[in-house]
């Protein structure tokens, strides 16, 4: 089990509010992703979730159980650290046996869970070398195998990613969306990167200055978005935003459009010149000038576009994917 | 980027280096040479470098006249002890200013060794009266206890700056996998720390085995450490420096030696955080 409900939760660092009064809940064995720019508060959320910070106010429970006060070592969680995190001076297996030494589980049942751990995350050949001998990616599946063998009411990802390359990144992440889905244990996932949110998640959780700006799945998000902050932080590209006359047309302060709901047709309505075309091979991305309209419109084109820089070009909306928002931001219709 | 240094430039830097660590040497290599000379030799003016009659007639009367392993054991008691209970003080004080700082960390730092600026006779009177009353003058255990004091601002010190260096995520992560206070500590702050707090030992150690203060004023003969050993060769019947120089080869032998073996660890040790 692993509910984790907070209640008017805050938390001030002095006289500064990072959380002001906030309400979630995250349910049992979902996978939950709290996204927001740097400086959100996502992260200390997540550790007052952690119980590594203290709570100014509100109330925390796990399964219903009052956490508040409960030091981290007995909420039951397990936390992964965007530094990994690692015991640098005990060898892997060591690292993995930690927790469960400290819960004082049997030598045996040690044994075997760390034997179940390490196959499952590839590191059966490793569980006698020492962290610094270790690669990057290798290094994050020791500190998920640590997080594993506990079997914790909840797992905790702080940025986890963020430290490794590329290529890398893509494949953990479908490594522990695959351990999500085969453990089913609730997961509190922190992230800037909303394409690992939209990914990953079956609830997001978008955060700016302490307060929730939008709580849904990835695609709820991606379709209503809340408010231009949402709308423009979900999707990549970034929604294109449009504002003055062609918004008040249509009765909005300022009207919002995907690149990928712009056509490039001959009888659209809007019209410019290509800047940088972004050739991908499977996508084409236009930055376009001169519109009248933004500084710079991108429209995502699929596939092969001959167009270049300085072509003209015409482009329509989808009239049915134009989000439209008042103005302060607030979502219309 | 690294400088160009011509040969010539190496050379006077090599010399000028071996000429200022032969300067500070120096003292202790003529101790050493007089503990070998005759009693003659010792005061002779000008003084002899190293022709004269090499003698080991100074070890052999020292020895006679005085217990120099008893005198080393409570040197080994004194300085150890205030160590072992230096570290374990000092372990949780620097952990709770390195990784749980308030707003007047920095200035109890601060005022912890300002307690080394005053100077020690200052406080002589009141702690003799404090040992007589508690029946510690001349106890081993009253000499670990006040080194201990003297030093612990700067074994708190030196691990603070160790600590610092360790990231506080690994800490938090030993909270959250279930460790308490002590196993943190215990467990996985002391082990990261080793190098440092070996260092830390290291240094504490020479400085309680050269402390002449208060093993001196407040030692007679059962507690009496080598820096007793030593003063008592200066002593009433006029001046034997051959005797004194033998007394003192002695004394400083064994940590010297300590010294030499572990100097890479206490270089690293003391420079530890200076540079990043």
């Amino acid at each position: 089990m692993g509910q984790i409900t907070l209640e008017n939760v805050t938390k001030s660092f002095g006289d500064t509010d990072v959380i002001p009064p906030l309400n979630l809940t995250i349910e049992d064995g979902e996978f939950c992703v709290f996204v927001g720019p740097s400086g959100c508060g996502k992260s200390t959320l997540l550790r007052l979730i952690a119980g590594l910070e203290d709570l100014t106010s509100g109330t925390i429970r796990i399964d219903d159980q009052d956490a508040s006060q409960v030091p981290p070592a007995k909420r039951g969680l397990a936390m992964v650290f965007q530094s990994y995190a690692l015991y640098p001076h005990m060898s892997v297996r060591k690292n993995i046996a930690f927790p469960m030494r400290m819960a004082n589980i049997p030598q045996d049942e040690q044994n075997r869970r760390i034997e179940a751990a390490a196959k499952a995350l590839n590191l059966t050949d490793y569980l006698d070398r020492r962290p610094g001998q270790l690669s990057g990616g290798q290094r994050q599946r020791v500190a998920i195998g640590r997080a594993i063998v506990r079997e914790p009411a909840a797992f905790l990802f702080d940025e986890p990613l963020s430290n490794l390359d590329a290529a890398l990144r893509v494949g953990m992440r479908l490594e522990i969306s695959e351990l999500h889905e085969r453990l089913k244990t609730t997961m509190i996932y922190v992230t800037h990167d909303q394409v690992e949110a939209m990914t990953m998640a079956d609830k997001i959780v978008v955060l700016r200055a302490g307060h929730i700006e939008q709580v849904g799945s990835p695609l709820e998000l991606y379709r209503q978005p809340n408010n231009r902050f949402v709308a423009g932080f979900i999707g990549s590209p970034k929604m294109n935003f449009v504002t003055g006359a062609e918004a008040e047309k249509l009765g909005a302060d300022s009207i919002g459009v995907r690149p990928e709901h712009i056509d490039i047709a001959d009888d659209g309505p809007w019209r410019g010149t290509v800047g940088i075309a972004e050739h991908l091979g499977s996508d084409t991305f236009l930055h376009v000038h001169d519109t009248g309209l933004a500084d710079t419109l991108t429209v995502r084109a699929k596939g092969e576009v001959g167009l270049r820089h300085g072509d003209p070009v015409t482009l329509a909306p989808q009239e049915s994917q134009v989000h439209r928002f008042d103005a302060a931001g607030a979502r219309l219709g | 980027m690294a400088r160009a240094v011509t040969p010539k430039q190496k050379a006077i830097n090599t010399g000028l280096a071996w000429t200022i660590g032969l300067l500070i040497f120096f003292p202790i290599l003529w101790t050493i040479l007089t503990s070998f000379k005759t009693e003659a030799e010792a005061i002779a003016s000008p003084p002899v470098f190293l022709n004269f009659s090499w003698t080991l007639e100074n070890y052999a009367i020292v020895q006679e006249r005085s217990d120099y392993l008893r005198f080393l054991w409570n040197s080994v008691i004194i300085a150890g002890g205030s160590t072992i209970l230096g570290v374990i003080i000092a372990v949780p004080a620097a952990w709770s200013m390195a990784f749980v700082p308030s707003r007047r960390t920095k200035d109890i730092l601060l005022w912890m060794l300002s307690t080394k600026m005053l100077p020690a006779v200052g406080v002589l009177y009141p702690i003799y009266l404090i040992f007589i009353q508690l029946g510690l003058l001349d106890s081993r255990i009253g000499l670990v206890v006040i080194l201990m004091l003297i030093n612990l601002p700067i074994i708190v010190w030196m691990l603070y700056t160790y600590f610092r260096e360790i990231p506080g995520e690994i800490l938090e992560a030993a909270r959250m996998d279930g460790a308490g206070l002590r196993e943190e500590i215990l467990y996985v702050l002391t082990p990261m720390a080793v190098p440092g707090i070996a260092s830390t030992v290291l240094l504490s150690f020479i400085l309680a085995w050269n402390e002449a203060f208060w093993t001196l004023n407040l030692t007679a003969a059962n507690a009496a450490p080598l820096t007793a050993f030593i003063a008592s060769y200066s002593s009433p019947e006029g001046l034997f420096y051959a005797k004194l120089s033998a007394a003192s080869t002695m004394a400083i032998a064994p940590i010297l030696i300590l010294g030499w073996f572990s100097q890479k660890q206490l270089v690293r040790g003391l420079t530890f955080g200076a540079v990043k």
